[in-house]
């Protein structure tokens, strides 16, 4: 029983970093209906800026909650200045063009490959490892569940920023007009909300979350390369699909869900599933309820 | 897909003649590319150099096992020329990376053969690497000596394949022994990469040896290389209650394994073979792997004046200890051109049959002698990490 | 009467360039040559699908990883012993020629197959939707041969037989080759420019009118799908058989991203188009390997740009047939659409 715990408590962990980077995708899917390709490698930039910050700042040598504290903020702010970047050069003018459905997803990737190819050009193909800003040692252990430090700091700051956003979601007006803009763009538009600009700010914000992730796997999970933004990405994906693609708590749920069933697979069937067992959910979803857990039926006018 | 504009009837034409003026310019772009290496190759006057190929993982996952052999192997070349050469020549290393990617090693490997033209092949480390490319060296007819490949499987894809270096049934059995006698574990559990062949090879013989001995495998979890979380399998061991854990992985996942599992409270020592060997593990796995011990094919801090020789060598040319790789790649090049010299000839077959000749050749990493199987039969040692170092414990004499 | 003598010049043709090319050009132009066969057919039987039928599929090297899988495994286990059975009672030369389209076949119907299994459920889906599907289906088939140690799992396959170690399986004429892929074009053009083939590209402009048309739309993507995946399949299997070893790492998503971009450059509904853009795309890289890294830098941003400058790639929706090839039967047609 206690092997279960720990499994889960193993699984939501790693299902929270999920969670922040199926925010992304399902945030700019609700307002835009793109799949943004690209946002796995934003998660990759986040957990790079993180590594070469640290080691400027000084952090790698002496590990502390403050320069993890600020790690965090300074790489989050220039990965939503890069989400920006993007909207604004490779989505918006296909989106001012009228351009369809098809291409800025050829866009998405051409952009996901830009990031990926840079990236190994700038920080060179080896896998690099990120500073310990913390320490890493087993904090508590109750009934043979141990809970490392490492994971604490990742679960409350991962929960924080759940939190966070959905507090800017629901409360805020800027939250209000991303809803808006979610449910029906030109009607959104015609009362008066700055639909671009809102779509702006949901990559800002869903690109701080990813670079957020990025630090924490970095804490967690060391080894940092320029495509390990790949795998983790479509997961997210994934996740986001499960939990409804454009539904906000949908998409935390289902990052949670999607790292618990990952987990569990690895401890109790084995290893070599891991990664396809996120597809395997994507396809039962996909038939089953295409919408997802949260999501609502869609209806198509014809 | 509704509502497109349909576009004037010339934008096909214009978008032929892009088309074609796009192929007309990378032709010619080829053309002059061509015509540039053939040039470069017309204009010796000293003797020609006998070319060697060196497929190795200079970046990725295992960078450290093909940098390591390259400047092991650069280091021999550079004291063999110094030295007039072989058969009056000098000696030209041509290294081609394969980013550590098995597939990636073929086709490293079917360059140097086609495009460099090389007399023979050095490389690789990693055994699923040397197994994709051997069969090309075996096609091709070029000799082919992997320095530190330890899956018994290697070498039996032909007989123009070699290895200056251990087995994988001696390895793991030295392990497996050293685990039961020396450590007094009777309950081991095992977490092997099922990607790689050295780590299933390895865990397999280990494995058998161990339940030979006696004793129990406990719980038996695998990893792909590449993953980074380690929690769901470490939680399945611990729960089995092992008093030590076999990793026969590579250095990158080992020390993040380590890590991961003193996180998860997980004090038993870990047990590894020569994939541990790497300044890497360390800078990795930090605190986390002080106290662990696992198979190599040499120790840098060992009292043998040769050893201490090399060491002190290769110390001032690259400011840092030579790991196994790095005195296997030095003995392989040594041995190669040792092979060279007696056949008095660089073709295929002469070099082969001289490289399978070889007896008792005085190596940094001990007297090696190919057998029958091509393999060598060599001694290993256990190292211990302490104080952040890997440091001699034990020599195992070879079975 | 033009079009017999031009099939017997490109037969002539193919068989001196099978003979020929070895001698005349180093090993490196010619795997690359290879390469351009597999992407040709592989970018014009997805042409098939995301061109004509409108439908995104993204998860193409998958069907490729069944053709090129299936195909090895026959050759290796049937193949080689088959080969060596009949070694002297044809010469060499021809014993292969007789061979060489089983494992393609069968590279090609184990795809088809797989195609079937895959379409009939994610077909049901709708754009975005049908696009994260077939990526799905395509890792887990990935996934799921890399998790078969009889065809070598995380190691490979080679294409050789132990049973019979001097036997090469592998088939490197460049002329069968091309000969396969301007088959399998010929074949899928015939398919589309078809009066039944209008049904493929009615289903893409409007598929609801389609249907209100008495267009079985389901029927027509299963049917495009199916025959796109067999064709992708052959195209597997041609590779297999060219390189002599394969790797679940060439069938990745990436593969499939590399050959859905071939279809977008050179024009969703364009035949030629995404033959050309295959060729050029799969040259370049090679011949600037002196740009290194850049390289796919500058693939990656000629992506963007097409897509922010021209949409509509290459040629469009269209075909670039020069006049004089075009038969007199044609010609009128062609005029009239202008």
């Amino acid at each position: 029983m206690e092997n279960f715990l720990q499994q889960l408590l193993n699984g939501i962990t790693w299902g929270g970093i999920y969670a922040l980077i199926a925010l992304g995708y399902t945030m700019v899917y609700g307002v835009l209906k793109l799949i943004n390709f690209a946002h796995g490698d934003v998660y990759m930039v986040g957990a790079m800026t993180g590594y070469y910050l640290a080691h400027a700042a000084g952090f790698a040598a002496h590990p502390s909650l403050y320069g993890l504290a600020v790690t965090l903020l300074v790489s989050m702010a220039v990965c939503g200045a890069l989400g920006a970047t993007i909207e604004r050069v490779a989505y918006r003018p296909l989106r001012l063009r009228g351009a369809g459905r098809l291409a800025p997803l050829i866009t998405a990737i051409g952009v996901s490959l830009l990031l990926e190819n840079t990236g190994q050009l700038v920080f060179g193909a080896d896998p690099k490892f990120f500073p310990a800003l913390v320490e890493s040692r087993e904090l508590v252990s109750l009934g043979g569940i141990s809970l490392s430090n490492v994971q604490a700091v990742v679960l409350a700051t991962a929960l924080a920023l759940m939190a966070g956003l959905e507090f800017v979601v629901m409360r805020t007006r800027f939250g209000r007009a991303i809803r808006a803009v979610s449910f029906d763009a030109p009607a959104a538009a015609l009362m008066g909300v700055p639909v671009d600009r809102v779509i702006l700010g949901t990559f800002v914000l869903g690109s701080a979350l990813a670079a957020a992730a990025g630090i924490l796997v970095g804490l967690s999970n060391p080894k940092i390369d320029p495509l390990m933004g790949i795998m983790p990405g479509i997961k997210a994906f994934v996740a986001a699909v499960l939990g409804g693609i454009g539904n906000i708590p949908g998409a935390m749920a289902g990052g949670l869900l999607l790292g618990v069933i990952e987990t569990l697979v690895a401890g109790y069937l084995s290893s070599t599933y891991r990664d396809a067992i996120a597809f395997v959910v994507l396809i039962a979803i996909l038939l089953l309820r295409p919408t997802g857990l949260f999501g609502a039926p869609q209806t198509e006018k014809v | 897909m509704h509502g497109r504009r349909p576009f004037a009837a010339g934008a096909s034409r214009r978008g032929a003649a892009a088309g074609a003026c796009l192929a007309l310019g990378l032709a010619l772009l080829a053309l002059a590319c061509g015509r540039e290496e053939r040039g470069a190759a017309g204009s010796a006057q000293a003797p020609r150099p006998i070319k060697i190929g060196h497929f190795a993982s200079l970046t990725g996952d295992t960078a450290t096992f093909g940098q390591s052999t390259d400047r092991g192997i650069r280091m021999a070349v550079e004291e063999i020329n110094a030295r007039g050469g072989v058969l009056g020549r000098p000696l030209e290393v041509i290294s081609e990376d394969d980013r550590s990617i098995t597939e990636e090693a073929r086709t490293a490997a079917q360059k140097l053969i086609q495009r460099d033209q090389v007399v023979a092949l050095l490389g690789e480390v990693a055994s699923s690497r040397s197994l994709a490319a051997a069969p090309e060296a075996q096609r091709a007819r070029v000799p082919m000596i992997s320095p530190a490949s330890t899956n018994p499987k290697v070498t039996e894809v032909g007989d123009f394949i070699f290895r200056t270096c251990f087995i994988d049934p001696f390895q793991g059995a030295v392990m497996a022994r050293f685990a039961y006698e020396q450590l007094d574990v009777k309950r081991v559990a095992i977490l092997f990469d099922f990607k790689q062949d050295y780590s299933v090879g390895l865990a397999e013989f280990f494995r058998k040896k161990f339940v030979e001995l006696g004793g129990e495998i406990v719980a038996d979890e695998r990893y792909t290389s590449g993953d980074i979380e380690f929690r769901a399998q470490l939680t399945t061991i611990r729960a089995a209650n092992p008093e030590a854990i076999f990793v026969p992985g590579y250095y990158t996942e080992v020390g993040l394994i380590a890590k991961q599992a003193r996180e998860l409270g997980l004090s038993v020592p870990l047990l590894g073979g020569d994939g541990w060997d790497s300044a890497r593990t360390l800078e990795i796995g930090g605190k986390a792997v002080e106290g662990y011990y696992f198979s190599n094919h040499y120790a840098a801090d060992s009292d043998n004046p040769k050893v201490k020789d090399f060491v002190r060598r290769y110390e001032e040319k690259h400011h840092e200890v030579p790991d196994a790789m790095a005195a296997l790649g030095y003995d392989a090049a040594g041995i190669l051109a040792d092979a060279l010299a007696r056949a008095g000839d660089v073709s295929g077959d002469k070099l082969r049959d001289a490289i399978a000749a070889t007896r008792d050749y005085d190596g940094v990493t001990g007297k090696i002698t190919i057998d029958e199987q091509r393999n060598a039969r060599k001694d290993a040692v256990v190292l211990k990490i302490q104080d952040g170092k890997f440091r001699f414990f034990r020599q195992i004499p070879a079975s | 009467m033009r079009e017999r003598a031009l099939l017997l010049l490109a037969l002539g043709l193919l068989v001196a360039a099978d003979v020929l090319l070895p001698r005349v050009l180093n090993p490196y132009y010619l795997t690359i040559l290879s390469r351009i066969g597999v992407a040709v057919l592989a970018a014009v039987s997805l042409q098939l699908v995301n061109g004509f039928t409108g439908q995104f599929s993204i998860g193409h090297a998958g069907f490729m990883a069944v053709g090129a899988y299936v195909s090895a495994a026959v050759s290796v286990h049937a193949g080689a012993a088959w080969l060596a059975a009949w070694a002297d009672a044809l010469p060499a030369w021809a014993l292969r020629a007789c061979y060489f389209p089983v494992p393609l076949l069968a590279g090609g119907a184990a795809a088809a197959l797989a195609g079937l299994a895959v379409g009939i459920p994610a077909l049901r889906l709708r754009g975005d939707y049908l696009a994260i599907a077939t990526l799905g289906f395509g890792e887990i088939i990935r996934i799921a041969i890399l998790n078969v140690d009889a065809v070598g799992g995380a190691r490979g396959l080679s294409l050789s037989a132990p049973a019979h170690p001097g036997l090469d399986l592998r088939y490197e004429g460049l002329g069968a080759m091309y000969g396969v892929v301007a088959l399998s074009v010929a074949v899928i053009s015939r398919l589309v420019y078809s009066t039944g083939g209008l049904a493929f590209r009615a289903v893409r402009e409007d598929e609801t009118a389609a249907e209100s048309v008495g267009i079985a739309t389901t029927r027509v993507k299963v049917e495009a799908f199916v025959v796109s995946s067999f064709f992708a399949g052959v195209a597997g299997a041609l590779f297999a058989h060219s390189e002599g070893y394969i790797h679940t790492n060439s069938f990745s998503f990436l593969r499939s991203f590399e050959i859905v971009v071939f279809v977008v450059l050179g024009g969703l509904g364009s035949i030629t188009g995404a033959i050309l853009a295959a060729a050029l795309l799969t040259a370049a890289p090679e011949l600037l390997r002196g740009l290194g890294e850049w390289r796919m830098i500058l693939y990656s941003v000629l992506l963007i740009a097409t897509m922010l400058l021209r949409p509509q790639g290459l040629f469009g929706q269209r075909e670039f047939v020069p006049g004089w090839l075009r038969s007199r039967r044609e010609a009128p047609r062609a005029a009239a659409r202008g």
